[in-house]
């Protein structure tokens, strides 16, 4: 029996608090770990986990493979450069001959959305989603909120704004339904041709407008611009993107007191956020890299079943 | 030989003919393939010593219903579809006439595509219209040769699954066309704005992070060809129409006097894009996309006031190989001869938005007008194309019966009302419902 509702994470649309709040909360004790002299644990000992990454991946590739490792999986990484999917073989029989080779999950990194729910239709692992297409990366959005609610002790009240390419971004829509969930208030910034359709309808606060946007809140999540983005006629240059949607220090000074500056990586120094920001006091950047590893753990651990031991052991 | 002055007699059920107007109990008459007449009275069949007698109490007697809109995949897939196996799923699904659409390896684009596709059609289960393609290739740059086309039996024009993107071609298409007095069938969906979407621009498109494709792409389109349509006087018939807006222009362009005909899909009158999900279910990709409930509506109001003509499936069969896939992969298109007529019974007569009189109407006088088809009514003369229908009989969609070759219905499991109990094609049954 899983600790979770589910047996799988393929998004947090639809998660409930209590389990997004089990998840911080084990994360908590992973984080622990992770400042140890010595961070390994035989948590996962006996479980093989199958990272498939249909789709270049550095940090969270690495992130996923530390926590396995670290919670003593045995773990066997697959990418496309190197597979049968060059042969042309289905997503289902790569599956399920790797799965024939006995696995018990796996992490799942794909261009196409969905494609983690359709693994759990070819598979019997259960199978955590490390970004589908432009519709989710719950990870990313688990780590970036138990950033903060390290930093701030709470969730609920504060006022968090995501900028940048709304309509492509995975982080940007696992972070809308985790941060609603937990009771944070969520506004969405970015040109309005990067804004997907009936974007209102999510229930946060929309602006066009970093200035306005950043009026009172708290934390600013700033998401990569995707160059080939401007080719495809989203948006005219870099350069005005940079004036109207860049966070530079200037742009802070609308921030309440005790402000956070977030990024999922990589970033695009420069362009989305000044070096500056980046690296200023109040950038939690390099926090939220070994934050994710310890949210991965505590996934990996929560959805493992009964068997697995405790982050005690 | 026998003596008998009928061939077959189906007795005891309601005759609906809205060809010819009426709904009544009574015994249909059928003689060397063709419908023999009509009667009230038992007493005045005369002889039936050695006529087959179908007894068809509390069934429907109807018109053969005729699809407009078939994929039969041969030639080129005859591993999704062929012209035997799709006209068997006709049969099943109750229709005893498809019109083909021309998309198939290589497209039927030039006469001996069209005459093969006819020699297959041969002894199939039912009648088989072919639609030629517009352009060569379908690639919306040269006019096919119509008029060879049309000379072997091509009943319409069509580039579907693409929009002729081209205004300049696409008017000479309908001028050309006017000379066989054919229809010219639209796939209505603006190229460009389109570009890679996979389902329906809204909400859910942006709840799924799938690239959407908008709704005005169809109206857009809709506009251009009704405009065109109204300079050169041509016949224009525009396929599974699914957007509001769209079958408001049509609407407005029927008023106006302009010569178009539509058609609707099961599909966009019973689903929308919210049942995509979290499931990402591949049959749910169709194209055009599930629309909002708004758009899904819109459909149901133009079925009602007859800005929509016609209903017809846009069987598309595909293989299960290809749909077993991620949802962006699959290519788009579902099966729907054998699902339409429950689909209708279900969600348009029991709903009380189609009386049956209008929906077999859809299906079968329309479609003959439009596409200028033999059948389509029971009137004495016509080839014997009828489908009985039981009305109320409840049944699950099951794969495992499908007379398709393919599968891929979003429909598996569905409970429908409203079964086909036999399928007669010029006085042969080509379909009995196992008991």
């Amino acid at each position: 029996m899983s600790k979770l509702a589910s047996r799988h994470l393929l998004g947090l649309e639809g998660v409930s608090a209590d389990d997004i709040s089990l998840i911080l909360d084990t994360t908590h004790t992973f984080r622990e770990v992770l400042d140890r002299p010595i961070k390994k644990l035989p948590t996962l000992r006996g479980l093989t986990v199958l990272n498939l990454f249909y789709e270049p991946s550095t940090r969270t590739r690495i992130s996923f493979e530390l926590a396995e490792k670290r919670l003593s999986a045995d773990t066997v990484s697959f990418t496309t450069a190197t597979s049968s999917v060059k042969k042309g073989e289905s997503l289902r029989d790569t599956v399920q001959n790797i799965e024939a080779m006995k696995i018990d999950m796996i992490v799942v990194r794909h261009s196409s959305a969905g494609t983690p729910y359709y693994l759990t239709q070819c598979s019997d692992a259960n199978v955590i989603n490390a970004g589908d297409g432009s519709h989710e990366h719950p990870t990313q959005a688990l780590l970036d909120m138990y950033t903060i609610r390290k930093k701030y002790g709470k969730l609920a009240g504060l006022r968090v704004v995501l900028v940048g390419d709304v309509k492509h971004s995975r982080v940007i829509r696992s972070n809308i339904w985790g941060l609603k969930a937990l009771g944070a208030s969520v506004a969405l910034c970015g040109p309005s041709t990067l804004l997907p359709a009936e974007v209102e309808r999510y229930g946060c606060d929309i602006y066009t407008s970093l200035d306005e946007a950043l009026d009172g809140a708290d934390v600013v999540n700033i998401m990569r611009l995707q160059l080939e983005r401007q080719q495809a006629g989203l948006f005219p240059s870099q350069r005005e993107y940079t004036n109207l949607f860049g966070i530079t220090r200037e742009r802070l000074k609308r921030l309440n007191k005790n402000y956070t500056i977030m990024h999922p990586g990589p970033m695009n120094r420069g362009v989305e956020i000044s070096s500056e920001v980046a690296d200023g006091d109040s950038s939690v950047i390099l926090d939220q890299v070994t934050n994710g590893q310890a949210v991965r753990m505590a996934v990996l651990y929560l959805l493992s079943g009964p068997e697995a031991e405790g982050p005690q052991a | 030989m026998s003596n008998a002055p009928f061939d077959m007699i189906i007795s005891g059920g309601r005759v609906i003919d809205p060809a010819l107007g009426f709904g009544k109990d009574a015994h249909v008459l059928i003689k060397d393939g063709r419908i023999a007449g009509i009667e009230n009275d038992i007493q005045k069949l005369g002889d039936s010593t050695g006529a087959t007698v179908i007894d068809a109490s509390g069934m429907l007697v109807v018109p053969g219903l005729i699809d407009v809109h078939v994929h039969l995949r041969e030639p080129g897939r005859e591993d999704e579809e062929t012209v035997e196996s799709g006209c068997r799923a006709a049969a099943a699904g109750g229709f005893t006439a498809v019109c083909c659409m021309p998309n198939t390896t290589p497209r039927i684009d030039n006469q001996e595509t069209v005459l093969f596709v006819q020699d297959r059609a041969k002894n199939a289960d039912a009648r088989v219209y072919v639609v030629g393609a517009i352009t060569k290739g379908s690639e919306g740059k040269e006019l096919s040769e119509i008029g060879d086309l049309v000379k072997v039996g091509a009943v319409a024009i069509t580039d579907d699954g693409r929009w002729v993107e081209n205004s300049e071609i696409m008017r000479r298409a309908m001028e050309y066309s006017k000379m066989f007095n054919i229809p010219v069938m639209d796939h209505a969906e603006e190229s460009t704005l389109c570009a890679g979407g996979i389902m329906n621009e809204s909400f859910e498109s942006t709840r799924l992070g799938l690239r959407g494709r908008p709704a005005v792409a169809e109206e857009i389109a809709v506009m251009r060809d009704i405009a065109l349509c109204r300079t050169t006087g041509a016949r224009l018939h525009i396929q599974h129409l699914s957007t509001r807006r769209a079958v408001d222009v049509v609407r407005a362009a029927k008023a106006e006097g302009i010569r178009v005909t539509t058609e609707a899909c099961p599909h966009h009158f019973v689903l929308t894009d919210e049942a995509i999900a979290k499931e990402f279910n591949t049959c749910l990709r169709v194209n055009p996309p599930l629309r909002t409930a708004n758009d899904r509506e819109a459909i149901i109001e133009g079925l009602i006031d007859g800005t929509i003509d016609c209903i017809a499936s846009d069987h598309a069969p595909h293989a299960e190989e290809e749909k077993d896939c991620e949802f962006d992969l699959a290519p788009a298109g579902m099966i729907g001869l054998e699902t339409t007529l429950g689909l209708v019974k279900t969600y348009l007569i029991d709903k009380g938005y189609l009386t049956w009189a209008d929906a077999i109407a859809k299906m079968t006088i329309n479609p003959a007008r439009v596409f200028g088809l033999p059948g389509g009514t029971l009137k004495t003369g016509s080839p014997a194309d009828i489908t009985i229908i039981d009305p109320d009989a409840p049944w699950t969609v099951d794969k495992k019966r499908f007379r398709s070759m393919s599968h891929n219905s979003p429909f598996i499991g569905w409970k429908l009302q409203g079964q086909v109990f036999r399928t007669i094609l010029g006085g042969r049954v080509v379909f009995a419902r196992e008991e």
